[in-house]
């Protein structure tokens, strides 16, 4: 294999690892947040349970969302060195940001919540709490408009002399609406899988009635949000497929499997995609004018499909599609089970509680999904229109990485293991017994 | 003007992230020869518990004022120094993994298991940081592509494997210092005792470092050139000596603060001995990178130094006022 597919499989490895533990951290930060707010509010004890029993989940998934974090500041410069060079005057300095503004926040706040239950005041202790979600969530921001440039590249002026892009306007940079689009969208998207995280735990515990009512309360509590966080998603996701329309029209063709330009573009529920061709192998069921109802908001709009582009110019269409169309289906699916648990908060049946508890693994499926459209989408591009990938990687030997990435699916993997079953053993566990006044 | 205040910066953050991640790489280090029951053991760990992860993030924020301010060195330090750079990853990873791994599985061997890990990956991390750095000092093999010529090994010179030896030590006396803050009784007292015979390690260390840095690098150039600049080695070695008599003295505190100045002046004696080279290329003198054909835009120099002179204060400040926080010695309620 040559040093670009190792480097691309490295960095694809090493990044869904990361982001396994990134959005529960995203989210379930503020729901431990809330519930300490609670606490501090009413002084409920029964609140300050809840707190530790799902903060001593979020301190596990942490831990390795920082450790495996660090890997992706380095390997932007071990293997993508080129692509460094290339645009570092912007994303450095974005990935700078992201360090002394939200990273020292988390790391440092965490520390003093997970470890000062006893030194510092209610107040001061909960309000660690918000500012570890604040830092997590801030410092996503700051990463995805990183991205954002790298989807959508603007403020900047090319320097042929010196073989790089040059920043003229930061505000443009951070105020890229492609990068906005896609932060909301990842947000929504954590935020809902910590949702679904507390109420497949909740549901695993009511199910074997262990723990009297206090997964009840967690469940109740998080069910209504999951519902408008799922909602709210399927809009921003609309907005999104519009953005990719405008921004990255290549893109979208892949993500929909669409070969011909034409206008009135139908949706089709079944379709096969053939990479090698000019056209589906299977088309079938098709919606007259949804494609471009969906990609433009009028039935009647053009939308440009792959046989305009040059084959060199386009995304694997295949992986694009199905990735697409898997994230989508789950999709749907949170929508009708946020649905199904908010309809039954107050009593929920044991088939609901079933498929929550077997629900957990899939909206990290999702997210996954999610950004594999997005960065195969993006492709054969780094930097949309600017940079191949081919052109981005450092100038180390294939066996140095072959190397690396062998360590990296080893060392991951049994990080991996360890990390589910502590989650799974601490889950299980429940909550620390109540406390007699 | 602007690259010489980031390349001061620039050193400026390597230093901090060597004074505080040092101590608890040191402490790491030390585990097997200061604890002898799981009680101490404990203690060690609960020394460095709360602070590994905001001290983590000085080098990230090392690795990310690289990218942003110098992305050229970013991109060549990086790719060039692939596998030693991996292996401090990977090390960096397996620490923090033991930290938190340890104690959430009621089994002796599940333990040991881990204090071997946490053992031999933060002996590893000072060593690689040594290596790294002296190397950096002395030149490494790039052409003007960014391309290294060589292995791995070529990074183990005598100069290298001097710069390692020196971090290592050099990281355990201060974490030994560190240890008479924050812990008490019997390994207290252990603690200070190793911080006494590390001092003279150290001492020696850097007698020979100094004197192998003539010989392999030609960091003292710009002190030849620019006299001044030979306060930060003087003030180095003022704050190595005052070290054991503010440890005599039982100020724990103002012996690390001490300690922490002699690394501080330590790293920039050799980096500002570098100045303007960033990247000293031991094959193609063209192709040494410096602060000046290795930076950034004017633009996002400009901004980058608006949010370090904002946020590296009030990052001190709030990490300050944490160390204060846990600064009693004993065993944290988690």
């Amino acid at each position: 294999m040559d040093v670009v597919l190792l480097s691309r499989l490295q960095f694809a490895v090493t990044i869904f690892f990361h982001f396994v533990f990134v959005p529960l951290t995203l989210g379930l930060s503020m729901i431990l947040a809330w519930m300490e707010t609670r606490y501090l509010v009413s002084g409920d004890e029964f609140w300050k349970r809840q707190t530790k029993f799902w903060g001593k989940l979020f301190i596990i998934n942490f831990t390795l969302g920082v450790v495996t974090g660090i890997t992706q500041e380095f390997q932007f410069g071990t293997n993508w060195s080129r692509y460094s060079e290339y645009v570092g005057d912007i994303f450095g300095s974005l990935l700078a940001i992201e360090a002394t503004v939200a990273f020292f926040l988390e790391s440092t706040f965490i520390a003093v919540w997970h470890f000062g239950w006893n030194r510092v005041g209610k107040k001061l202790h909960c309000l660690c709490i918000w500012l570890v979600a604040i830092g997590g969530n801030v410092s996503a921001f700051w990463i995805i408009v990183a991205n954002g440039f790298m989807q959508h590249p603007v403020g900047y002026v090319m320097n042929e002399a010196a073989g790089r892009a040059e920043l003229t306007n930061f505000s443009d940079v951070v105020f890229n609406s492609f990068a906005w689009g896609q932060f909301v969208h990842t947000i929504l998207g954590s935020w809902a899988l910590a949702t679904f995280f507390v109420l497949g735990v909740s549901a695993w515990h009511i199910l074997r009635k262990s723990n009297g009512d206090f997964f009840e309360r967690s469940f109740k509590m998080v069910a209504p949000c999951s519902l408008v966080l799922v909602l709210c998603l399927a809009v921003s996701g609309d907005m999104e497929g519009k953005a990719v329309a405008e921004y990255q029209p290549v893109k979208l063709a892949a993500m929909e499997s669409h070969w011909d330009t034409r206008s009135n573009a139908p949706f089709y529920l079944l379709v096969w995609p053939n990479e090698e061709g000019t056209g589906n192998s299977i088309e079938a069921i098709g919606i007259p004018g949804l494609l471009s109802w969906i990609s433009y908001g009028n039935t009647d709009a053009t939308v440009k499909g792959l046989n305009d582009y040059p084959p060199t110019d386009r995304p694997p269409v295949a992986e694009t599609f199905w990735c697409f169309r898997g994230m989508v289906l789950l999709g749907m699916i949170f929508i009708a089970l946020a649905a199904w648990a908010t309809w039954q908060r107050k009593a929920p049946s044991s088939r609901l509680l079933n498929c929550l508890v077997w629900n957990i693994p899939l909206p990290y499926i999702a997210l996954m999904l999610g950004w594999a459209v997005a960065e195969i989408g993006r492709q054969p591009w780094i930097v949309y229109n600017l940079l191949r990938t081919s052109d981005a990687v450092s100038p180390v030997p294939a066996s140095n990485v072959a190397l690396s990435l062998i360590a990296f699916t080893l060392v991951y993997t049994v990080l991996g293991i360890l990390d589910i079953y502590l989650l799974r053993k601490y889950a299980i566990k429940g909550p620390e017994a109540r406390q007699e006044a | 003007m602007l690259e010489t205040i980031w390349f001061i910066l620039w050193t400026l953050l390597w230093a901090v992230y060597f004074i505080l991640d040092g101590f608890d790489l040191g402490v790491g280090t030390l585990m097997p020869f200061l604890a002898k029951n799981e009680q101490e053991k404990k203690e060690m760990y609960a020394a460095s518990g709360p602070y590994w992860d905001g001290n983590e993030v000085w080098l990230i924020s090392a690795g990310g004022v690289t990218f942003a301010a110098f992305p050229k060195v970013y991109a060549v330090m990086f790719s060039a120094l692939y596998a030693p750079l991996l292996i401090l990853l990977f090390a960096l990873i397996l620490r923090a993994t033991a930290y938190e791994f340890r104690d959430k599985v009621e089994s002796a061997s599940w333990r040991s298991f881990w204090d071997i890990v946490h053992f031999l990956v933060n002996l590893l991390a000072c060593v690689v940081l040594g290596v790294f750095f002296a190397n950096l000092f002395m030149g490494i093999p790039v052409d003007a592509d960014g391309v290294y010529h060589g292995n791995i090994l070529r990074l183990f010179n005598i100069y290298g494997i001097a710069g390692g030896i020196f971090f290592l030590f050099l990281f355990m006396m201060h974490g030994a210092i560190w240890l008479t803050i924050k812990s008490s009784g019997d390994l207290k007292a252990k603690a200070m005792a190793f911080a006494g015979a590390l001092w003279v390690c150290v001492a020696c260390l850097l007698l020979v470092f100094l004197v192998l840095t003539v010989f392999y690098t030609d960091i003292f150039m710009n002190y030849l050139s620019m006299p001044w600049l030979i306060v930060l080695p003087l003030l180095a070695v003022a704050a190595l000596l005052y070290v054991p008599r503010l440890l005599n003295e039982h100020k724990s505190w103002l012996a690390w603060a001490a300690s922490g100045v002699f690394i501080l002046c330590v790293t920039f004696f050799g980096v500002m001995g570098m100045f303007p080279a960033m990247i000293i290329s031991s094959i193609d003198p063209a192709a040494t990178i410096t602060a000046f054909n290795g930076c950034s835009t004017k633009l996002t120099l400009e901004i980058m130094l608006c949010v370090a002179l904002v946020m590296v204060p009030i990052v001190l400040l709030y990490q300050f006022w944490m160390y204060r926080l846990f600064s009693k010695p004993g065993p944290e309620k988690a």
